[in-house]
């Protein structure tokens, strides 16, 4: 049990470890600088004091929290890689309920909020999606992706002389009520009270999961889906309701990002969340705790990016890379054992039985 | 504007021949994957990456040939990894091409920022020829339509019938179907599956890599990050829609070339561009949901192989 609980930090922190040193060659050759003294810069700006730290938290939590939600739909054996327009369509429904309610108190406006956001990301993500895996086949990668650019279009759309465009030249919605807002927990940062809304997600996933019925069917259907059957589970309303968890945490994501953050919607291409959220879940293996830690460790890795970015001119983009780099070590995991069983063939070679004496 | 007019505008159908082909090329390469087994969503990573090497390549040695060259060259050296690690280490083939894609909008981005950086890359890089065809080019309509496009249009016909051929007709595209249909079988005939797997995956590499240049340098002579938006996955549904063949694959790039010629098409009419910017992908949904009938995958598609020797 300690074995497997070590194995399974072991083969992130490698991948981890090659990845950063991969990205480290190719800041030697195309910036020809010290990859060291970038990953310094990288580090400090993400976790060195309290404001880079807090704007490092400020960026995990929509990663908690969407994390989560791809979490569940990777343990139900689902590839939900459209988390992003999942995120959006909450953020588009928290920014318009945001600004339209008028006169609510604060502990009214931001649950009434919370929960149409989760109830849009959970149709957006689970209905058609789900249904269309469950009654056609249509392979949920595809479907999911393609919902994602189309909440990004419809958020183009709503922005750029749409309806929900403020007024101005500028494509941006109003901004929200105050009613709306969350509050900063670190003065002149941007850490909301949205980090308490991430830690109950956190508790409430955990306790869904490992401590609830439907937590266990979703876990079977998702290491065995044929035996998930035949044990009697309905496994196409175990598929549809996976997803649409999966949508609702994504959704409540893009509200608390639009609350606690930007309190307004911007015309910006792509959150990127929504994608980053999918390696979080990678890499914590899907374990609620194991989300919290990947989502601190990627944040960090954008946030303190961005420091690098300003300290070395070595572009921001590099943090991408080095996803990509770990995701691909943790696919190859075949590798490491293959290593390990030729280091101990060698190792049984080179003692023969009895000893040497 | 008169909505019949669109559609008797010979420009119409002329771009959506030259909006099906970065389609139906990374569509063709994702049949030949997939009927060897191998689900390789990173076709999306993959034309991206194409993209950016063939600009850099045709802005350097200002040859646009050089760049179409050295765009294949990526696209078949990171299939390769690809097929590695999904043929030799077993990977979980949709994380791994997450990886792929992630890892390629993060370099060409990264290395777009290091080589050009805000300037963008060089207005004087060449691109990819447009072709008269001497006969066609003066009957009225047709002409418009089938003349005058991107010589990667007509790459891209050639390749549909070697490929249709290659996959149905020789000896080597039945033993890659085989590998796909039942591995166990394939192995117990003396097929080396891990190779078919190669090979399918490498060639998915090289016709993703045609459709990645083309989006650089045949439609344009730029790159932009995230230019590819999509197309690797909408070429999937395209690939499914086209029931695995490569004339099928053609043929509903076709179709999702329409959506997205009209989308342009219609930007100039009175209903906001964004709107109908959606409607590719909502055609792929539809195509996905089985309007046009229902399609079946090869049956091992997906699933790591471990050879029994």
């Amino acid at each position: 049990m300690v074995k497997k609980a070590l194995q399974s930090i072991l083969m992130p922190l490698i991948a981890i470890f090659i990845s950063m040193i991969v990205g480290g060659i190719v800041i030697l050759i195309t910036a020809k600088q010290n990859p060291i003294y970038a990953y310094i810069a990288l580090f400090s700006g993400a976790y060195g004091n309290l404001m880079n730290f807090a704007t490092t938290l400020t960026n995990a939590i929509p990663l908690i929290i969407t994390g989560l939600g791809v979490a569940i739909a990777f343990s139900s054996g689902l590839f939900n890689i459209g988390a992003e327009g999942q995120f959006w369509i909450g953020a588009i429904v928290a920014t318009y309920l945001g600004y339209q309610i008028k006169g609510l108190p604060w502990y009214l406006h931001i649950p009434f909020i919370i929960v149409c956001a989760m109830i849009a990301g959970a149709l957006w993500g689970g209905l058609v999606p789900g249904l269309a895996k469950v009654y056609t086949g249509a392979h949920e990668v595809i479907t999911t992706m393609m919902m994602s650019y189309i909440a990004i279009y419809f958020s183009h759309y709503l922005l750029e002389g749409g309806p929900m465009m403020d007024k101005g030249t500028i494509p941006q919605s109003p901004l929200i009520q105050d009613s709306a807002k969350l509050s900063i927990l670190v003065p002149n940062t941007q850490l909301s009270s949205g980090l308490f809304i991430a830690i109950l997600a956190v508790v409430v996933v955990y306790i869904l999961m490992y401590k609830t019925t439907i937590g266990y069917e979703l876990r079977a259907v998702g290491f065995n889906m044929k035996a998930a059957r035949y044990a009697g589970i309905n496994v196409a309303r175990k598929l549809v309701l996976a997803m649409g968890l999966s949508g609702a945490f994504a959704g409540l994501a893009g509200a608390v990002q639009i609350m606690g953050v930007q309190h307004r919607l911007y015309d910006s291409f792509t959150s990127g969340y929504g994608y980053t959220a999918i390696v979080v879940a990678l890499l914590a293996n899907n374990n609620p705790i194991g989300v919290v830690i990947a989502a601190l460790f990627l944040a960090g890795l954008s946030t303190g990016a961005q420091e690098m970015q300003m300290q070395t001119n070595i572009s921001g983009q590099l943090a991408d890379v080095v996803v990509g780099l770990i995701i691909f070590f943790i696919a190859i995991e075949e590798l490491y054992r293959v290593i390990m069983e030729k280091i101990k063939t060698r190792k049984s070679k080179l003692e023969p039985v009895g000893g040497q004496e | 504007m008169n909505i019949l007019s669109i559609f008797t505008n010979p420009y119409l159908w002329a771009s959506t021949i030259a909006m099906a082909v970065p389609l139906a090329l990374p569509a063709i390469g994702g049949t030949f994957s997939e009927r060897a087994g191998v689900v390789n969503i990173s076709m999306e990573g993959i034309m991206l990456i194409s993209a950016f090497v063939s600009v850099a390549f045709s802005a350097y040695f200002h040859n646009a040939w050089l760049g179409l060259l050295a765009g294949v060259i990526s696209g078949i050296l990171v299939a390769y990894v690809f097929a590695w690690a999904a043929a030799k280490m077993y990977a979980n083939q949709i994380v791994l091409g997450m990886a792929f894609n992630i890892f390629a909008s993060g370099i060409t981005a990264y290395l777009f920022n290091a080589i050009y950086g805000p300037e963008g890359t060089p207005f004087d890089t060449p691109k990819l020829p447009d072709v008269k065809i001497p006969v066609i080019d003066k009957i009225p309509i047709i002409g418009q339509i089938l003349s005058g496009q991107n010589v990667m249009v007509y790459i891209m016909f050639v390749l549909i019938i070697l490929s249709q051929w290659f996959l149905f007709k020789t000896t080597v595209g039945l033993r890659l179907r085989a590998v796909g249909e039942n591995p166990e079988a394939a192995e117990t005939a003396g097929i080396d599956v891990v190779k078919m797997k190669y090979l399918g995956v490498i060639l998915g590499g090289a016709f993703s890599a045609l459709g990645g240049a083309y989006l650089s340098i045949g439609v344009l002579n730029s790159f932009s990050p995230e230019m590819s938006s999509g197309r690797g996955y909408i070429a999937l549904a395209a690939m499914i829609f086209g029931k695995w063949t490569p004339v099928g694959s053609f043929l509903a790039s076709l179709l999702f070339g329409f959506a997205t010629a009209l989308s342009y098409t219609l930007q100039e009419s009175s209903i906001s561009k964004n709107i109908i910017m959606m409607l590719p992908y909502v055609v792929t949904i539809l195509a996905l949901i089985g309007i046009g009938g229902k399609s079946v995958a090869p049956a091992a598609d997906g699933i790591p192989y471990r050879p029994k020797k």
